[in-house]
């Protein structure tokens, strides 16, 4: 179960995710990012504070949107993630191929 | 300790057998981000062998076992009577493949080698079972 808002911050579009990304849950998850990107948002900040798990699944939408993010000059930042959440991201090398930050602010003077 | 679940091959009933996993492992006193990463790996197996072996028909099952050996290391065994298929005998796909393939799938093997200390996967004329190791120092 995944609850996802999103919320426009000056020009950024902040999605904030609350819940459980799972191989059932992610498809919420690609929605959210493909709308955005078709929105034409350039400046994307994750909000994962309220985050609590995230499998495969969810790893795989973020992968998934990389080449997109580049040819399309958006970036894509997430922050707030907890130790547990982060370690996942980590074990793969993913916080190699995406930015993550501690808090948003941190993450807002990146752009 | 041994402890046992049986699970719907439906992915809503994935976050179920996580509760299984996590909250007996508590009782164990291990770290919430190594809980984490055992909880994923099993979570991962599951999930394929919901969605691959058994199309996501939930009147079809799998049977759950774990067994905590204190100090030394966590032995799941996941039974299933679907299509046997065992992952070790594909290729993995590399981070640059599946950007490159907008793929969304093929992390989660790589997740499950990184995280277990050993796995096994064997099938008869009636079952598979999937056997994942993990060493724990507590």
């Amino acid at each position: 179960m995944i609850d996802i808002s999103n919320n426009i911050e000056d020009d950024f579009l902040v999605i904030s995710l609350d819940g459980e990304v799972d191989a059932s849950s992610s498809i919420h998850l690609d929605k959210a990012i493909d709308e955005a990107v078709k929105n034409n948002h350039k400046k994307i900040l994750v909000d994962g504070s309220k985050l609590s798990y995230i499998s495969s699944a969810g790893l795989g939408v973020f992968m998934s949107y990389i080449q997109d993010f580049d040819s399309q000059g958006i970036k894509l930042i997430l922050f707030g993630l907890s130790e547990k959440v982060k370690n996942v991201f980590q074990i793969l090398g993913l916080d190699q191929l995406l930015k993550i930050c501690e808090s948003k602010e941190e993450a807002k003077q990146l752009f | 300790m041994n402890y046992h679940f049986k699970a719907p091959c439906s992915k809503k009933k994935l976050r179920s057998i996580r509760e299984f996993i996590s909250s007996n492992l508590k009782k164990h006193a291990l770290a919430d981000v190594e809980i984490n990463m055992i909880v994923l790996a099993v979570d991962e197996v599951c999930a394929n062998l919901i969605i691959h072996s058994h199309n996501c028909d939930p009147e079809e099952t799998l049977e759950l076992s774990m067994l905590i050996e204190d100090n030394k290391r966590v032995i799941f065994k996941i039974i299933d009577r679907g299509e046997g298929f065992n992952p070790l005998n594909h290729k993995e796909p590399s981070l640059e493949e599946i950007i490159q393939t907008k793929k969304k799938g093929g992390l989660g093997l790589i997740l499950v080698k990184k995280i277990m200390d050993h796995i096994e996967f064997k099938s008869d004329s009636k079952k598979n079972v999937c056997i994942l190791q993990k060493n724990i120092g507590i």
